[in-house]
């Protein structure tokens, strides 16, 4: 499972990538394996507030459905609209192109509850037992 | 493969049915009229080589062991079919006057009455043309019920994790938030789980028994005097009443409302996925709620109506009042059993599911320690782990050896889960064959689990790409034949 | 009765089991066996099982009766090759074909259902069937709902009295606000230039229920206009056949019954819904949904596919509780499509439009009568009848003639309504003897005015 060092984690699956005081936010490696193949991503609208924490979003593979939650509160800059065309892309670039979501931060000091690679591949250790 | 009917066929071929009356425009303005109509023409027997062909690509309860737990593949008799197609019930207009009508309703109210007696209840609606369509109805009730009685703040449902899915999609649907609550080692709802969950919000708790492990909820009188004293009702999901048939009743359990599933346990055959039945049954306390109208008899002239003077009754759930032909099936399967039938139709039922276990057990997880009722679950999640083969892998492994696949990955508390249920009209060498092409599915797998993992191979068709199909659908596309200039 | 297990095999099956008894075995927990004599009647051997409801059948004289009765049942001609391919064991003994390698055969023929559907409709997308025609506009009005993030809408009185009775049952519960339409002395609704907008869909039927074909042009665009979706509702689907399609008039959502296409009156039952919007939409489409693909070894096949949106999966989130499907129904009116094709569809229809303009002159020509609305129809029309409409229903069926639905039974104001049908199977002498019947019937009354 390929699980980026650098990289902010949630408990949830999601990555977050920061880059001053905006974020892209994706889901990991292992939630798009758990997912398996991925039909359909519902994402919030560009300017649209999310909450840290707090559902913003839908993703659907064949068999399954899985809440997207927003790892920081602030507003959406942009969706990638290239997810929403081709889903396809969360399974074989998780981190890459099947980034989900940027956020313009509403609070920086909100990082401080997420995780670290680290930290992050003990959720999915646990999760997996 | 046979091609789309869309694809075959030639302009003008076919036949007219009926004398020629002039072209559409001899009646209408051309302003109302479409211009084309670009539906196929084929002969009769076009249509007969389709169709069979297609029908040759099914598997079916008269053609295949269906061991599809939750679902009750029995064997759907044929007296059933042939009373259902008289013409005095296949040409009666639902607005029919009721003196027309009476052995309709005759057979109506004896059956609204036998349901009645049956499960405890007070009286039945035979309306709801489906499990979930019951459930609406049900839920709905409650909420009548509850804004009648001043109590608008109750708008919480309680529901087991191992309820269907439609348990909470239909209480989502009036608007009560969902609570779900977990079962225990042994497989049954956590009785101190429910009861932390009661309080003042409490309207309705759903509850399937046995549960959909196979489980006979043993704590169920303390469940349902916890939530009568929490102010709460309590629902009967009927999914799985081929257990109890004649043996006990919900009414007696203490539940106010429940649907039951005529095209499980009444032998309705399911059509390919329905037409099901759903009827809804209510206790005294709810009955003035059920759907209007009711089948009912005058007791002075003996004669049946539709009686629609019931003032509380919370409206209709389909344009019209029954269900009718899947009921008359229903009915020809209770009349011809009578209670000791069925109730010995239920031990059957539970005897062939015990005797499946039994022999499961060998080479398979069953997780619960207990005899089950008419189904029991197994788990392919040691076999997982030993050989990567998956409980899909061993459903379609039984496909490929003529076997419908068990109910898979579900309830959610078992992990590679299996539900199996066999029927009480399967023999025992069908269920020793089962078992044994399962045990050779399981041996196969510890040899070679990767030609497991390539099953099946015999079938019209074999593992199919869902996630295309899945992708396109979203924007609308591969849902429907479209002309090849749509294609490109 | 039709369980195979001799004693011998119970007792041997118990060993293995480990039980002492069948009753050990499958007794409910103590105290909750049933207590005292069941009200259930005794069994019956089969033959007399037979024979007992072959007398229910045969007691229902209205059924064997000279009908113009129609209001959303429609007793039309049924090849016999319909019912023939449609009960084949491996149809009608299947399961939700879920299993897509076991299955191909039923899920065909739901793709060929939806592509039918879309044929008739012009819409882009079908779902596989729902209940029938009144649990199919709850489920449009529930999407379109969704849609719109509104929670009123508007519905027209010319819709099917049934269908709104259902909507009404549904949106008390789930907290959506109906407005009703009036109509005109055409019988077509009155469609306002503006609507308010918190409406979120306008909802019209054509033909309507008093036979109008209605102003859905009109409809579509007043909900477009308000920024809601505009639903069709078609309660005799034969009519599709020849009336300008939904889409073509405008309409969001298309809704319906497809009795006529091959099944039976029944009592009312059990009847296909059909569903069906724009590609827009499709995510809000509730139910079961066939798709194409291909397995493994790049061959053609079928399977339901966005189950994403479906309660198994989604529970509680799911938009809208449906499971099962009318499959069987469906298939029916599939098979009855392939059989008649375009053409005998066409003749149908048209014979459909000769019958009752037949039937309308000849209640016309009836001293008393007339036609109650000046509309374009299709199968169906309302007679003004000199006599309350119900009580001359009453009259004429003592003749053995079902002479249609008296209006009032829906409609208060409307007495000396009378809404008639004919199909194709209406022949020129019950015409005659239905005309005769109301004129000996209303003699006097006539005499009296």
């Amino acid at each position: 499972m390929d699980l980026p060092a650098g990289l902010l984690y949630t408990k949830e699956h999601e990555w977050v990538k920061l880059d001053g005081a905006n974020a892209t936010v994706g889901i990991t490696d292992y939630a798009q394996s758990s997912l398996g193949d991925i039909v359909y991503v519902e994402m919030p609208k560009a300017g649209s507030a999310v909450e840290q924490f707090k559902q913003m979003g839908v993703i659907e593979s064949v068999k399954a459905v899985s809440d997207i939650f927003a790892p920081l509160s602030g507003s959406i800059l942009e969706v990638n609209a290239d997810v929403e065309n081709d889903p396809a892309k969360v399974n074989s670039d998780p981190y890459g192109a099947g980034w989900l979501v940027k956020i313009a931060l509403a609070d920086a000091a909100q990082t401080k509850a997420l995780l670290d690679a680290a930290g992050y591949q003990k959720v999915v250790d646990a999760a997996d037992h | 493969m046979p091609s789309l009917l869309f694809e075959q066929g030639a302009a003008g071929r076919g036949s007219d049915f009926v004398r020629p009356s002039g072209s559409p425009q001899t009646f209408l303005n051309a302003a109302d009229l479409r211009t084309d109509l670009p539906l196929p023409d084929l002969t009769e027997l076009d249509v007969a080589r389709h169709f069979t062909a297609l029908s040759q690509r099914n598997f079916s309860v008269d053609t295949n062991f269906y061991p599809l737990g939750s679902c009750t593949m029995k064997y759907n008799p044929k007296v059933n079919e042939a009373v259902s197609g008289f013409a005095g019930f296949a040409d009666l207009h639902p607005f029919a006057p009721d003196e027309g009508a009476q052995g309709a309703l005759r057979l109506l109210w004896h059956m609204e009455r036998t349901l009645s007696s049956l499960f405890g209840m007070d009286a039945f609606s035979l309306m709801p043309a489906a499990g979930a369509h019951g459930e609406i109805t049900a839920m709905l009730m409650a909420k009548r019920y509850f804004t009648e009685r001043g109590e608008r703040d109750r708008v919480t449902c309680i529901v087991p994790d191992t309820a269907h899915g439609t348990n909470p999609a239909s209480a989502a649907m009036v608007g009560y938030h969902v609570v779900s609550i977990p079962s225990t080692s042994r497989g049954r709802t956590d009785l101190s789980a429910l009861r932390a969950k009661l309080d003042g919000s409490i309207a309705v708790c759903m509850m399937t028994n046995p549960n959909t492990l196979g489980l006979f909820e043993d704590d169920i009188i303390e469940m349902t005097r916890a939530v009568h004293e929490a102010g709460g009702l309590m629902y009967y999901d009927g999914a799985n009443a081929n257990a109890i048939v004649g043996l006990t009743r919900p009414g007696d359990m203490g539940f106010d409302l429940m649907h039951l599933n005529l095209h499980k346990t009444f032998s309705v055959p399911h059509g390919g996925g329905g037409p099901g039945s759903g009827p809804v049954g209510a206790s005294a306390a709810l009955s003035p709620y059920l759907p209007s109208p009711l089948a009912a008899r005058d007791e002075t002239s003996g004669a049946y109506f539709w009686d629609e003077e019931r003032p509380k009754s919370i409206g209709a759930v389909r344009a019209f009042p029954a269900h009718f032909l899947a009921i008359v099936r229903a009915y020809a399967y209770i009349i011809v059993h009578g209670a000791a039938g069925l109730r010995e139709n239920s031990r059957l039922a539970v005897l062939n599911a015990n005797y499946v276990r039994a022999k499961v057990k060998d080479f398979l997880t069953v997780p619960y320690a207990d005899h089950c009722r008419h189904e029991f679950v197994c788990s392919a999640e040691d076999l997982k782990k030993q050989t990567g083969v998956r409980a899909l892998d061993l459903a379609k492994g039984l496909l490929d050896a003529g076997v419908h696949a068990p109910t898979m990955y579900w309830p959610h508390v078992v992990p590679e889960c299996l539900m199996i249920e066999p029927t009480e009209t399967e023999n025992r060498h069908t269920l020793d064959a089962f078992v044994e092409t399962l045990r050779a599915l399981v041996t196969r797998a510890h040899e070679d689990p990767e030609s497991v993992q390539q099953l099946p191979k015999h079938t019209p068709v074999r593992r199919v790409d869902e996630a295309h199909v899945g992708r396109q659908a979203n924007k609308g596309i591969g849902l429907r034949w479209a002309p090849p200039e749509e294609r490109a | 009765m039709y369980t195979p297990h001799t004693p011998q095999d119970i007792r041997a099956m118990l060993e293995v089991i480990g039980a002492p008894s069948l009753e050990a075995l499958t007794d409910p927990p103590k105290g909750l066996a049933i207590k005292g004599e069941l009200d259930v009647a005794p069994a019956l051997p089969e033959a007399e099982a037979y024979a007992h409801i072959r007398a229910m059948a045969d007691e229902n004289a209205a059924a064997h009766m000279t009908s113009f009765l129609g209001a959303g049942a429609y007793r039309h001609y049924q090849p016999p090759a319909v019912p023939y391919f449609a009960f084949r064991s491996e149809f009608l003994t299947s399961y939700t074909p879920y299993q897509a390698e076991a299955s191909q055969g039923s899920l065909q023929a739901i793709f060929e259902w939806q592509t039918y559907i879309c044929l008739l409709t012009g819409m882009d997308v079908s779902n596989a069937s729902v209940y029938d025609g009144s649990t199919a506009l709850v489920e449009g009005v529930i999407m379109a709902a969704q849609a719109t993030g509104r929670k009123r809408v508007a519905v027209s009185r010319a819709v099917h009295p049934l269908y709104r009775r259902v909507l009404a049952t549904y949106a008390e519960g789930m907290g959506i606000g109906i407005e009703e339409l009036d109509c005109d002395a055409s019988g077509r609704t009155l469609v306002p230039r503006s609507i308010g907008d918190e409406i979120g869909a306008l909802v019209v039927q054509s033909p309507n229920f008093f036979g109008a074909i209605d102003a859905v042009g009109e409809a579509a665009a007043a909900a477009h206009r308000a920024g809601a979706l505009a639903i069709h509702v078609c309660a005799e689907a034969l009519s599709l056949a020849v009336l300008k399609t939904p889409r073509e008039l405008g309409v969001d959502i298309a809704v319906g019954d497809a009795q006529s296409f091959g099944l039976p009156v029944g009592y009312g039952g059990p009847y296909v819904g059909f569903v069906a919007t724009t590609k827009e939409y499709v995510r809000r489409l509730p139910g079961r949904l066939v798709g194409e693909t291909h397995d493994v070894d790049g061959r053609r096949a079928f399977v339901l596919t966005l189950q994403g949106r479906e309660q198994h999966i989604r529970r509680e989130l799911a938009s809208s509780n449906i499971c099962t499907n009318q499959a069987l129904c469906a298939l029916i009116a599939t098979i009855y499509l392939a059989t008649v094709g375009r053409k005998g569809l066409t003749s149908i229809a048209s014979a459909n439009m000769a019958n009752a303009r037949a039937l309308a002159r000849a209640i016309g020509a009836v001293p008393g009568f007339g036609i109650a609305f000046d509309g374009a129809y299709f199968n169906e029309f309302v007679a003004r009848t000199p006599l309350p409409a119900a009580e001359l229903c009453a009259r004429l069926e003592k003749r053995g003639i079902l002479a249609g639905l008296p209006l009032s039974r829906f409609y208060p104001e409307l007495v000396h309504e009378l809404l008639v049908c004919a199909t194709e199977l209406t022949t020129p002498a019950q015409i005659d003897d239905f005309a005769n019947a109301l004129a000996q019937e209303c003699k006097h009354a006539v005499a009296a005015v």
